[in-house]
């Protein structure tokens, strides 16, 4: 039965409901959306014994305060913005349980962006088009606002699940990230792609969910003419007349009209999500076999650890 | 068709040729083999001008599996040029006054009067190419180069939601509020997308084509309230290109 879970006291910088995202619908111009850090989402929800794609209250930067409403089983992964409950640090990728009456409250920045809190149970609130990630945008929900109650189906799970510290990303500030040239490679220079990948480009504080803004010292790109618009996957690296390349994120639309130099590979995007504003990325060419290689792999971490958290209910 | 790696999750189909209502034709048989194939591991697909956007699960499908299953897809053998059926749906509009604050320069900058481009508006039928930039926005083709305008210098913070407008030499219909760059000359009373309806939340989709016609300001609050009501159908006649 649905429960009221959560008051919030403060919510935070930018707090939204995110899962998996909206699939199916991109040929109506319906974004994706979902969660920014697609593992971090899938490890909190493991780890307070959900299914994998459950929906998670996503943070960013600074967290939000929150009064407990009931008792349940929670876990926060992703960021570390310090996770306290009544003042008491709390330790994050590791399930534990909060009372009716416990504040939970966030301290200092201390790495990444995005931190993702899971209720065992999951979360009540209203789904659109199969998923409850809001996208304000396109008219899916409404941000976590202060005074909102928020209702759940709350549960005491088993506490202290956690990932090895040795399994635990660590968010740098300076990150390798690895690209698949194309879909456009012909609109550029081979020059203009040596550079891309030699240069050492900074993440701009204008950057959101819709796209990372990069400040990259190439004076001239010779060719940056519009192309016919076509579809943008996650991790898509456009180049606009300015020159200053858009990495397409979470909340994109679906569709766009600048020439794409290459994408992102998908078990690299955590990795980038997580970079904070003014951090700094060095990009490196990787064959599409390499990257499905590193994308099978992620799936079987997290499936094992999926079948490791079902083993010990 | 020449097939491009678009990341690890997603390839890029290109078709050859200009974009023409025929390589629509192609682009929409494309995905009507695709639905009908429904290739394991395939999430969805979008399609685009010129191109056909697929997006898969590598875990599922790998790339060089996927290509050569879209190689083996009868279009790619065939080269039959089969007619598909598409839908004409017809869109009722209120133009010009509050709901068309650009109708004037629209006209002014083609040299016409407003009714000549009201006029000419309502003259083709226009061809959905793709669907893209806002949750139902039809791309359309088809308009005629006496009332294609430049986009606003200034994009309005706010255009209304049914808004349709004019940019170069295409016309759209603005399916929610959204900030926009596009001539507005009128407004649809009628609903393009409707995040609620889990079971039809959408108006148009890439292929068919739409033709506009002009109504009073008491038949679009008729109409308004008939949407408002669930009660209003569109006219949609079958069509053969």
């Amino acid at each position: 039965m649905s429960q009221e879970i959560f008051h919030i006291i403060k919510p935070g910088l930018m707090s939204t409901f995110q899962d998996k995202g909206r699939t199916g619908y991109q040929r109506f111009g319906v974004p994706v959306s979902g969660a920014m850090d697609r593992f971090a989402l899938q490890v909190a929800n493991i780890l307070v014994g959900n299914p994998r794609y459950e929906a998670c209250i996503e943070v960013a930067l600074i967290g939000p305060k929150i009064e407990m409403l009931h008792s349940m089983t929670i876990a926060i992964t992703g960021a570390n913005l310090e996770p306290k409950v009544n003042g008491e640090a709390k330790p994050m990728w590791t399930s534990f349980t909060v009372y009716k009456g416990d504040r939970l409250s966030f301290g200092r920045h201390q790495e990444g962006v995005f931190a993702y809190i899971a209720i065992a149970g999951g979360i009540d609130c209203p789904s659109f088009l199969g998923s409850k990630s809001t996208d304000v945008k396109s008219g899916f929900g409404v941000p976590v606002e202060k005074g909102v109650r928020i209702n759940g189906f709350p549960r005491i799970n088993k506490t202290n699940v956690g990932l090895k510290i040795s399994e635990i990303p660590v968010y740098k500030k300076k990150v390798e990230i690895a690209v698949i040239e194309g879909p456009h490679t012909e609109m550029f220079t081979a020059e203009e792609r040596e550079q891309f990948f030699n240069v050492t480009h900074t993440l701009e504080a204008n950057s959101n969910r819709m796209g990372y803004r990069l400040k990259t010292n190439i004076e001239h790109w010779g060719n940056t003419a519009n192309i016919w618009s076509d579809a943008i996957p996650y991790g898509g690296i456009q180049i606009p007349p300015n020159g200053q390349p858009i990495i397409l994120m979470a909340d994109r639309q679906t569709t766009g009209g600048y020439p794409r130099i290459g994408t992102v590979i998908s078990s690299d995007l955590s990795k980038l999500a997580q970079l904070v504003p003014r951090g700094q990325i060095q990009f490196y060419r990787t064959t599409i076999e390499e990257a499905q290689n590193q994308a099978i792999k992620m799936e079987k971490s997290i499936r094992n650890l999926a079948l490791f958290r079902k083993n010990i209910n | 068709m020449k097939i491009t790696v678009n990341g690890d999750k997603a390839v890029k189909i290109e078709f050859p040729g200009s974009v023409t209502a025929d390589l629509n034709q192609e682009i929409q048989r494309f995905c009507r083999e695709l639905e009908a194939a429904a290739i394991n591991g395939v999430v969805e697909w979008v399609p685009a001008y010129k191109s056909v956007t697929i997006y898969y699960e590598p875990t599922k499908i790998l790339y060089s599996e996927l290509v050569n299953t879209i190689n083996a897809l009868p279009s790619h053998h065939s080269g039959e040029d089969q007619k598909i059926t598409s839908r004409l749906l017809h869109v009722p509009v209120l133009y010009g006054g509050n709901v068309g604050p650009d109708l004037e320069r629209v006209a002014s900058y083609n040299h016409l009067s407003p009714n000549e481009v009201i006029k000419l508006h309502q003259e083709a039928n226009y061809l959905v190419y793709m669907i893209g930039f806002l949750p139902g926005f039809p791309y359309l083709g088809g308009l005629n180069k006496k009332i294609a305008t430049p986009r606003l210098e200034e994009p309005r913070a706010s255009t209304f939601a049914g808004a349709v407008g004019i940019a170069h030499e295409q016309t759209g219909i603005y399916p929610i509020e959204s900030p926009g760059g596009w001539n507005i000359i009128g407004r649809t009373p009628i609903t393009l997308f409707n995040p609620n309806d889990e079971q039809n939340p959408f108006q148009f989709e890439a292929g068919d084509q739409i033709c506009f016609y002009s109504i009073s300001e008491q038949e679009y609050q008729r109409i308004e309230l008939l949407v408002k009501r669930g009660e209003y159908q569109l006219q949609i006649d079958g069509c053969i290109d």
